[in-house]
């Protein structure tokens, strides 16, 4: 039987260590609402949403209470609308017709954000695609919940070089369209190199096309957790701090796990995947950053970084991956520097710059995450910097991620501010040498040797 | 039946307990088992109940622990124990 000591154990974790599940992420298929005629197409999807979704915000907060463990956030995940309005959107603006739709209907199910707003042009764009990608600006600054993603290359056919140059071209069109609050669109879009279909997080999750008609997927939490969990060994050898990380990611996802069987169950409704990422927030003693820096790095960024974040994303692998049934999404340790507090310092005090975070995502699960960067770099030079994102997760087979915001009006030394849990953020320098010849090439670069694996 | 857990934390006074158990008796939850230790000065007490017998619905019966706890000054919590299994156990 369950004794007191483990009890106050949970607790805490829950009370004072910032413990809670980051989503219940609902994926709903919508690949049956395409039709010929556009408004026919936002009609069905907005009955398909509110249909499947109706009690998705009631269910989290009746586990929230029976449970006492908070759930952060209940959001929905899409058929990318890239394919859904391929044989109706004429236009970019039938697709924003489209976002304004997916906005209503998040509204009205009362989940704070919507993915899916998404095209997969890994290898080549269709007509629709590009159609999309265009209205990207407009669907983001005319709709408040909507997210975008765009996925430009896998390990198996290389990269979109046409897509790569066309999304930097897109991000600066969107950080103009938003320019009043700190070019924000650009906190809602997301580029790809290996895109999970499964993944619960935000701004990148949709619905993949090898999904069934609705899942659910969850999003666990817990770098405070396992902050505490590392000074409670200060000096112990890179053994027992692996061990101990284990251990407590083991915990985390086991409530991750346990809120999923439970939403599914109650929502009759497939339960998909726990993904394990560690996710931060702006919030005091929820920073990756944080364990990184208890693992005796003076800041994150300092040499040293690189390795303590590649036995913290594995360790958080290896008890996670025996926790849950089904592990999928990221599943990984989260470095946005906007959206956790220790990043920010760590910037602020010169210890961390955009070379640095591009080393560290060869080795964890997303990418250049939530950077601002001055307004005025060039969309070929935030090409370039996709480019090298994407070339990582190509060729180390696994997923990366470009979210970046160049923020309109602001330079280094500048602050972005967001919001709420996307947090703000200190304009970081860029590396002002030209991409502007590589990009402008062109094509497709193909796809590494060990993907030919047949 | 499914089992949940009540726990109460707060500075030690006189008719917690009392007071917590008459109004699991007015509702028909039965105690299965308590324990109770000193943390860093606070008193914690764990209940094992049933709460299976109440009328009450489970969300209900949480929330009005919630208010008994602040009109004592203490934390109480009413979770099912599924929780604790799923973290504490292999």
């Amino acid at each position: 039987m369950i004794n007191l000591s483990e009890v106050i154990e949970t607790n805490a974790m829950i009370e004072k260590e910032n413990l809670d599940v980051r989503t219940i992420t609902l994926g709903i298929s919508l690949l049956d609402c395409m039709a010929d005629d556009i408004n026919t197409v936002c009609t069905k999807i907005y009955d398909r949403i509110t249909k499947k979704a109706e009690n998705l915000v009631r269910t989290g907060e009746d586990i929230e209470r029976e449970y006492a463990i908070p759930i952060v956030n209940k959001r929905i995940s899409v058929t990318p609308i890239g394919i859904i309005g391929a044989s109706s959107a004429a236009s970019s603006e039938d697709y924003v017709k489209i976002a304004e739709t997916l906005d209503r209907a998040a509204k009205e199910v009362g989940v704070n954000f919507l993915g899916g707003y998404s095209a997969l042009p890994v290898k080549g764009m269709t007509k629709a695609e590009r159609l999309l990608i265009e209205s990207i600006p407009d669907a983001l600054s005319s709709t408040e919940r909507i997210c975008s993603s765009v996925a430009l290359g896998s390990t198996k056919v290389g990269i979109n070089m046409d897509a790569v140059a066309l999304m930097g071209n897109v991000i600066k069109r969107s950080a103009e369209k938003t320019k009043d609050t700190d070019s924000s669109a650009c906190t809602k879009l997301v580029v790809f190199c290996n895109a999970p279909d499964d993944n619960p997080f935000m701004a990148g999750a949709f619905h993949g096309v090898t999904e069934t008609d609705a899942v659910i997927n969850v999003g666990v939490s817990g770098p405070g957790v396992i902050k505490h969990a590392v000074d409670s060994v200060p000096d112990a050898d890179f053994g027992v701090l692996a061990e101990t990380i284990k251990r407590t990611a083991f915990k985390v996802t086991r409530l991750g796990q346990l809120v999923a069987q439970e939403a599914s169950k109650r929502m009759g409704i497939p339960f998909g995947i726990v993904d394990l990422s560690l996710a931060p927030t702006p919030a005091i003693g929820d920073s990756i950053s944080d364990i990184l820096e208890g693992m005796g790095l003076e800041r994150t960024g300092a040499p040293g970084t690189t390795a303590a974040l590649a036995l913290l994303n594995d360790q958080v692998k290896k008890g996670g991956i025996m926790a849950s049934s089904y592990v999928g999404g990221l599943s990984g340790a989260f470095i946005p520097v906007s959206e956790d507090q220790g990043m920010i310092n760590a910037v602020n005090a010169g210890a961390l710059t955009i070379e640095k975070l591009e080393a560290m995502t060869c080795i964890c699960s997303v990418g250049l995450d939530m950077i601002a960067i001055p307004g005025d770099v060039p969309e070929s030079t935030i090409s370039g910097i996709i480019a090298d994102e994407m070339a990582i997760g190509m060729v180390n087979q696994k997923t990366t991620a470009v979210r970046i915001i160049p923020v309109i009006g602001k330079d280094v030394g500048d602050t972005a501010y967001f919001g709420g849990l996307l947090g703000y953020a200190p304009i970081m320098a860029v590396n002002r040498f030209s991409s502007e010849r590589f990009i402008a090439r062109g094509g497709r670069i193909p796809a590494p040797v060990h993907s030919f694996r047949n | 039946m499914s089992k949940s857990i009540i726990t109460v934390v707060g500075k030690d006074q006189v008719g917690i307990i009392a007071k917590v158990c008459t109004y699991l008796a007015d509702n028909n939850v039965n105690i299965l088992d308590i324990s109770q230790t000193i943390v860093d000065g606070f008193f914690n007490m764990m209940m094992i109940a049933d709460a299976d017998g109440s009328e009450k619905e489970f969300k209900a019966l949480s929330a009005e622990l919630e208010d008994l706890g602040k009109s004592m000054g203490c934390i109480i919590k009413l979770q099912r124990e599924e929780i604790f299994n799923s973290m504490q156990r292999i």
